[in-house]
């Protein structure tokens, strides 16, 4: 297989970035895809940036250069935007709305950009599918499945060498079977978002 | 069954970097492992103590003995002695680990090993996660030990596997060097047979295992000699090998470990006509596989994360057999010895020297300011209630030397409780030389499984000296950072087996410590009233701040369903002094545009400390609804 396929996920440490990435990972695994993921621990796990890559198919590694991503997607609007230089015209930036503020802003005087300002500089860089992933999470049972949310938001725009189903049967493989209903509907919730978006 | 003992042969699976170490060695029928946890290594030992904690728990023999060790130099000492039994040895560490472990290290070599050992040290460009970014093979290099560096996840599991028999062959222990990139990357690993360990050897009495004075001498020629064997297993070892990308003539480029996946990607998308020659045992180099290699080029190019260790080589080797090729590398600045390597690096440095396009755009950073984004102590994290206390006990100017632990977050605004760190267990040595070089107080702080892994000389010093000082032991009950492993102050050991739990307070009683003051930090004004006293004590003393990690103690709750409690802020009560916000600093709490703060339910941890430290008694605990 000559195509391959690049992915960062980023988000904010303790939204289930890592979890993201590591069921991606197997379920590219499953589908018999060469696949590289890049993952973050130890320090960075404290409520910093999180910033995970995976490369899928004739790939050597697991790092992503610049401007060479197909999707980014982001459970946090700065975290997408922080990561935009992976980005190119047609990469497709899936993000959800709902900022996490930095402790810098609330005590080391920085400032949280206006999100119709950080929306735009993303939408003149790349392809932009905003959703509110944390309502769709939390309609779905769980405010934490957020990362389930954009996984399917990220399985519905094609870019995936696989079918959603592998996605979906991958997460509920590595979820306690008392939460799989919420996980499945955090899963299609996030799907049918990105569907509606491209519509 | 875990995934990681599958015993499928030939069956592809997704792992770690780490999980790939502990699966090789799993392969090769590892007997005793040690280790002491440290970012980017912990998960080799976190994989052994799940499958040996899961065969305890199934009244089973996992096949190897596992222990978290005190500090690194133990987990050497203790695996070296398993090597001298016969039995198969693996240690891991990060980088710095292997400072502390260095001691026994250089003369471990001169002695050489029975059973198959290798030594892990794992590095971390770009200090991810660490305070230093050196280089281990510098350690390959400065002890004579032979030393693997893996590409990928798969390529450390065979070198792990295949390692124990150079290092049986050779009598040497083996370093096996990673980096973040490779730690905890994961890639498919196509797996191998499992072996049975023997967990028994037997030791026998041998006069060249006491390394003194004749028998050192004697045995620093055997090390080099066993160095020549290595370098003749170097010149045939199948991780030492050319790739042709393109039509190549007299181009090579040399690299090592993780560089290679972005030499490689980057080659081939920039259509350069080259060899690659990917060393896998980097120490001994294969001298005449280099040289010819060197024979073969016009122009070479050296490719390796962080010390020139093979430019350096191969520009000797040049030297030697009067090769006029052009080495570019590090020396001709198209490298740098900082930080990591990514394609976008290697691309650069090849567009310049082969005068190519940059294949990859250049970095447009966005043009609105993004806020930084920095680790944080945890919401509820025990440690804020401490250094909360501390600040409003001590008096200004106090100098705080920290240690190594999530408690160095506490350097961030606004508690600013972090002013020296230099290594594990420096904080009460720095707080002695402190103590006899300044008037201003001392109040050092240190976590308990650092305690125990270096903290307890310096408390000696300071009693020994009685140094007007302040130690912190911050007790959070595991060893937090690095993901939640045991230490000798837990119940239990890595297998899950019941443990002989030390206490700190018992341990500084007996070094000698006269004022010793134990607290709950989740009791401020308790807590804050004893390090008044501590402070206003003459001499060494100890406080003891005990409060189990909020991450440990939140997945306990959810794991009995116990009540986590959510916490608000009535908003008639609240005067907006920020109290909360600026002076405690508890990220789960925020402000909008109006001012009004809120606390974020999703980030509460439920600790409740907000409770008494807000001074207008607005925050209470929200009733659950029913």
């Amino acid at each position: 297989m000559n195509r391959k396929t690049s992915i960062v996920l980023t988000g904010v440490g303790g939204q289930g970035v890592i979890t993201a990435a590591n069921i991606l990972g197997k379920a590219t695994a499953k589908a018999n895809i060469n696949i590289y993921v890049s993952e973050v621990h130890g320090m960075a796990q404290r409520g910093g940036t999180v910033n995970c890559t995976a490369r899928m198919g004739d790939v050597s590694g697991p790092l992503v250069a610049t401007g060479t991503a197909d999707v980014i997607v982001s459970t946090e609007p700065i975290e997408a935007l922080r990561n935009i230089m992976y980005a190119n015209k047609k990469t497709k930036v899936i993000t959800d709305i709902n900022p996490v503020v930095p402790f810098t802003v609330a005590v080391g005087g920085e400032e949280y950009p206006n999100l119709k300002d950080v929306f735009r500089e993303i939408q003149s860089r790349a392809i932009l599918y905003k959703i509110d992933a944390l309502k769709i999470a939390k309609d779905s049972g769980a405010a934490i499945t957020k990362n389930i949310v954009i996984l399917g938001a990220l399985a519905a725009t094609d870019v995936l060498p696989f079918k959603s189903d592998v996605l979906l049967e991958t997460i509920l493989e590595n979820v306690p079977a008392k939460y799989k209903d919420i996980n499945k509907k955090a899963f299609e919730g996030g799907m049918k978002a990105l569907k509606d978006l491209r519509k | 069954m875990m995934e990681i003992t599958n015993d499928k042969i030939g069956k592809k699976i997704l792992l770690l970097g780490n999980e790939a170490i502990t699966r090789g060695a799993l392969e090769a029928g590892v007997d005793v492992a040690t280790a002491y946890p440290g970012t980017p290594s912990s998960e080799i030992a976190d994989t052994f103590s799940k499958i040996a904690k899961q065969a305890t728990k199934q009244n089973k023999d996992p096949g190897f003995y596992f222990e978290y060790s005190t500090n690194e130099k133990v987990a050497l000492e203790v695996a070296a002695a398993a090597s001298f039994c016969g039995l198969r040895a693996l240690t891991c560490m990060k980088h710095v680990g292997l400072n502390v472990a260095s001691d026994a290290f250089m003369t471990y070599m001169y002695v050489g090993c029975k059973g198959g050992h290798i030594i892990v040290s794992a590095d971390d460009p770009y200090c991810h996660s660490s305070q230093n970014e050196q280089d281990s093979r510098y350690f390959g290099l400065f002890g004579s030990a032979p030393t693997l560096e893996p590409t990928t996840p798969q390529e450390a599991k065979e070198m792990t596997r295949t390692g124990f028999e150079i290092s049986e062959e050779l009598k040497l222990p083996i370093l096996l060097r990673t980096t973040t990139r490779l730690s905890h990357a994961k890639g498919l690993v196509t797996l191998n047979e499992l072996q049975k360990s023997r967990r028994k050897g037997h030791f026998e009495k041998d006069m060249l295992l006491r390394t003194f004075l004749v028998t050192a001498r004697a045995k620093h020629s055997v090390l080099l000699e066993r160095l020549g064997q290595a370098e003749r297993i170097s010149e045939k070892s199948p991780f030492n090998e050319i790739i042709n990308v393109g039509k190549p003539e007299d181009i090579g480029i040399v690299t090592s470990g993780v560089s290679y996946n972005y030499v490689k990607e980057v080659a081939e998308l920039l259509y350069l006509n080259v060899r690659i020659l990917k060393l896998g045992m980097t120490h001994p180099l294969p001298r005449k596989m280099c040289e010819k290699f060197i024979t073969s080029c016009k122009t070479l190019v050296v490719v390796e994360e962080l010390e020139p260790i093979l430019e350096n080589q191969f520009k000797a080797f040049a030297y030697d057999i009067q090769s006029d090729v052009k080495i570019y590398g590090k020396s001709t600045g198209h490298f740098s010895r900082l930080y990591e390597y990514n394609p976008d690096i290697v691309a650069e440095a090849f567009s310049t020297i082969f005068k190519v396009k940059n294949p990859f755009p250049k970095q447009v950073q966005p043009k609105i300011k993004v806020p930084s984004r920095p680790p944080v102590l945890c919401p509820g994290c025990s440690h804020r209630a401490t250094y909360y206390a501390v600040k409003k006990a001590a008096p200004k100017g106090t100098v705080y030397p920290s240690d190594i632990g999530c408690y160095i977050l506490g350097k961030a605004p606004p508690l600013e409780v972090a002013d020296l760190l230099l290594c594990m267990g420096s904080n009460a040595g720095m707080a002695c030389g402190l103590a006899v070089s300044t008037d201003q107080k001392i109040i050092s702080f240190m976590g308990d499984s650092t305690f125990f892994h270096s903290g307890i000389p310096p408390v000696v010093d300071a009693v020994h000296h009685n140094h007007d000082i302040v130690i912190t032991i911050l007790d959070n009950r595991t060893t937090a950072m690095t993901g939640h492993q045991p230490h000798p102050g837990t119940e239990f050991d890595g297998m899950g087996q019941p443990a002989k739990l030390i206490k700190v307070e018992d341990v500084v009683k007996g070094l000698g410590v006269r004022h010793i003051e134990i607290v709950n930090p989740n009791n401020s004004k308790e807590t804050t009233a004893a390090f008044k006293r501590a402070l206003e004590y003459k001499g060494p003393s100890v406080v003891v701040s005990k409060s189990p990690c909020i991450l440990l103690d939140v997945q306990r709750k959810r794991r009995t369903g116990e009540e986590i409690p959510v916490y608000y802020i009535d908003q008639e009560k609240c005067t907006q002094c920020k109290t909360c916000i600026s002076r405690f600093g508890c990220p789960a709490f925020y402000y909008v545009e109006d001012g009004s703060i809120y606390i974020d339910e999703t980030q509460c941890n439920g600790c409740g400390n907000c409770v008494e430290i807000c001074p207008v008694d607005a925050i209470s605990k929200k009733e659950e609804e029913k």
